[in-house]
């Protein structure tokens, strides 16, 4: 008897001594933590049903599955981490050899590009809808943000602004809001207009703020992004304010003889946001692989050199705001046109995050990234209302997509599919040589 | 009591390519150069020494537009003869006129290749825009071309043309030295400022520095100024010495006449003990950062 309990003292001390019993203990209760904050709300009556009704239902089983799965997983890592890692080189080396190629490269992005024109055709409107408003415009919002943040190493926070900017000068020019254009066009007609003001706001913006490095970018521009929220919901004479603006035509082209209307069909607008994402990403492309792409690196990874080696950083910068603003001003002029109902709530600071939430999920600084990781952040939740796993609830999505982030910055810091040079500098960095990221504060002296 | 030396024969030339005079930064209560002046002639290999702390990168800070000096002038001339402030423009635009810099601690693009880096300096000067860019403009491939021919001459010149591929940070430091020396070159500098490029470098390193730094001087035409704490390097490079101590030129000219200056000796090894007590009535000497 006394045997026995002395041994399973022992064996709880060896257990309460060793760190992989800790890591379970905290895998499982983050998850029974996880259980309880996706789980049903409480309410006046009985508040204790938030929890009895996430941990006293047989779901809390699945959470402590997912936290003994992660646990494991931690553990195949640690251990067999480096076999993986060997074996997963030997498995790419092929493609990684191949795919620099643009003869490999080519044909690959035809047939992707091919696969998004016939995508939308055998899908039902409600996805056709979320194609092009939850996913077609995000991917065109995180490709622009991308020049932004990834590309010139930028923290911008107030990315919505622009998007409004966009929206509202649709809206003025097809004669919806309290002020009146000189002359109405169409919404098809206030693309470049839209492109052009949010451009000109990103370098009156850009211009004085951008002398500020780091920490005191992000903070001016997150104030311009809620400055623009604010003037929208105020300037009633001028926006409509609260209310909104209501009736904002639909696109239609009436040129060289072909008369088409957009009306309500998704179709049209997918094939727009599809054309304006392809343009942009040859655009991008060969903007990154130029000299501007490689100011733009420059400055990312020292300023002090950059400026040193003859490059106007203050210009450069401005320049990345302007085309970040400028796709952002397209993407608003065609929520506008297709919503046709614009309200200053749609351009909330939470945009702006989830926007950036996008570009890092996707990798910073790659285009590829940007198009998947947009595309597949905005699916995930989509997929989830319709079909809810785990007792998916909307109004959680915001815990996940954190817990995710969180989870994405610990194993893989460089995002989904990263750019080589991102790749480059994070592993740099991890070896203390330069810092990741220009957004990370002042340089140091300079001696 | 300020000394002033300058060169007479710059003077007597007339051809100078850089001409700093009765400069005086401060930073808060801390003078870092106390009333320098000093110039260069075009063509020269000219170094400045001085213990550390003796203003050294602070004088090419200001040279460089990265600091402003609260007191005197710096004049740049460019081959066409053209005079130039240099103090209150920005450190690129000071690039733009021909003049470039290495640093003390090298600076490069980490995450680029050799390759890229020194096309980054080249490109500097390029006009391509972001439109260019996005249409491959005949222009910008034109342009993209020639900096592509430029960056393999320079890495040619500094001898790092099989390591083009390579990432900077993956250079051995004196392959990284080299490295800026090239991207500086690529601006097409007519004054090149290198700050220590033999520091922490082994001796191998040290001798094919010294020979690059002569033939940047002798076969490019560019003139050098030169920070540097190896004695024998500088020795053996520099036409003409100046020498810093607490944000003054203490001493300046040829390396043997530098080499046995009672200041100099005073300033690297220290005041002789018997005239310590002499110089106990002099003011102290400002402290520097």
């Amino acid at each position: 008897m006394t045997v026995s309990t002395q041994s399973a003292n022992r064996l709880l001390k060896s257990i309460w001594q060793n760190n992989e019993a800790h890591r379970l203990f905290g895998f499982v209760l983050g998850f029974l933590v996880l259980a309880v904050m996706t789980g049903p709300a409480g309410s006046i009556t009985a508040p204790l049903s938030g929890i009895t009704g996430s941990l006293g239902h047989p779901r809390v089983f699945v959470f402590i599955a997912l936290g003994v799965g992660f646990w494991l997983l931690g553990l195949v890592r640690l251990r067999y981490g480096g076999r993986i890692k060997s074996a997963n080189d030997r498995v790419l080396a092929l493609p990684r050899r191949l795919l620099p190629d643009w003869r490999v490269r080519t044909p690959i992005y035809l047939a992707l590009l091919a696969g998004a024109i016939v995508l939308p055709l055998n899908l039902n409107a409600f996805w056709q809808e979320v194609l092009v408003d939850q996913i077609g415009l995000y991917v065109l919002l995180a490709l622009g943000l991308n020049v932004v943040v990834g590309f010139a190493g930028l923290l911008d926070l107030g990315y919505v602004a622009f998007f409004a900017i966009g929206a509202y000068s649709t809206a003025y020019w097809t004669g919806t809001l309290p002020v009146h254009p000189p002359f109405h066009i169409n919404p098809f007609w206030t693309i470049p207009f839209a492109i052009a003001s949010a451009m000109i706001a990103g370098v009156i913006l850009g211009a004085p703020t951008l002398r500020l490095r780091g920490d005191y970018l992000a903070i001016v521009t997150l104030g311009f992004g809620e400055i623009i929220e604010i003037v929208a919901n105020n300037l009633s004479g001028i926006t409509g304010g609260p209310q909104g603006v209501v009736g904002i035509p639909h696109p239609s082209i009436n040129i060289f003889g072909i008369h088409y209307n957009f009306l309500l069909n998704e179709i049209p607008y997918y094939y727009l946001v599809l054309a304006f994402v392809v343009i942009v990403l040859i655009a991008f492309h060969f903007i990154e692989n130029s000299r501007v792409g490689r100011a733009w690196t420059a400055i990312r990874e020292d300023e002090v050199a950059a400026e040193s080696s003859g490059i106007n950083v203050l210009k450069y910068k401005v320049m990345a705001f302007a085309i970040g603003a400028s796709t952002s001003g397209f993407a608003g002029m065609l929520f506008a046109s297709k919503v046709s109902f614009l309200e200053p709530g749609d351009f909330t600071v939470q945009f702006s995050i989830l926007i950036l939430v996008l570009v890092i999920f996707g990798g910073m600084g790659s285009l590829l990234g940007a198009v998947v990781g947009a595309a597949f952040l905005q699916w995930v939740p989509w997929y989830e209302r319709v079909h809810p796993l785990f007792g998916f609830q909307d109004q959680d999505l915001y815990i996940y997509l954190g817990a995710l982030l969180i989870v994405m910055m610990i194993f893989r810091p460089e995002g989904l599919i990263p750019s080589r040079r991102r790749r480059r500098e994070i592993g740099l960095a991890e070896h203390g040589v330069g810092s990741a990221d220009a957004m990370s504060g002042p340089q140091g002296p300079l001696t | 009591m300020t000394t002033v030396l300058e060169s007479q024969s710059a003077k007597a030339t007339g051809d100078i390519v850089v001409d700093v005079d009765d400069v005086t930064l401060r930073f808060g209560g801390v003078t870092s150069l106390n009333r320098v002046s000093l110039n260069q002639v075009r063509g020269e290999l000219l170094s400045v020494i001085g213990p550390n702390g003796a203003g050294k990168t602070s004088l090419f800070n200001c040279l460089t537009g990265v600091y402003h000096p609260q007191e005197g002038s710096i004049t740049f001339t460019g081959a066409d003869g053209k005079s130039t402030a240099i103090i209150g423009r920005k450190p690129h635009l000071v690039n733009r006129l021909g003049i470039a810099r290495t640093f003390q601690t090298s600076r490069l693009f980490n995450a680029l290749t050799t390759f890229e880096n020194v096309k980054i300096g080249i490109e500097s000067r390029q006009h391509t825009g972001p439109v260019g860019a996005a249409l491959r403009l005949p222009r910008t491939r034109r342009e993209e071309r020639e900096s592509d021919a430029r960056a393999f001459e320079l890495l040619e010149f500094v001898g790092l043309r099989d390591r083009a591929n390579d990432l900077a940070s993956s250079l051995p430091y004196g392959g990284r030295r080299r490295l800026e020396i090239a991207r500086a070159l690529g601006t097409s500098p007519q004054l090149l400022l290198l700050d220590e490029p033999a520091a922490g470098t082994n001796q191998t390193e040290k001798d094919e520095l010294a020979a690059l730094v002569l033939r940047v001087n002798e076969e490019l035409g560019i003139s050098v100024l030169l920070i540097e704490h190896d004695m024998r390097l500088v020795m053996a490079v520099a036409q003409r010495i100046i020498v810093l101590n607490f944000g003054r030129i203490i001493a300046s000219g040829t390396p043997a006449a530098v080499q046995s200056d009672p200041a100099v000796i005073e300033a690297y090894l220290g005041v002789p003990a018997q005239d310590v007590e002499a110089a106990d009535d002099a003011p102290p000497a400002e402290n520097e950062s």
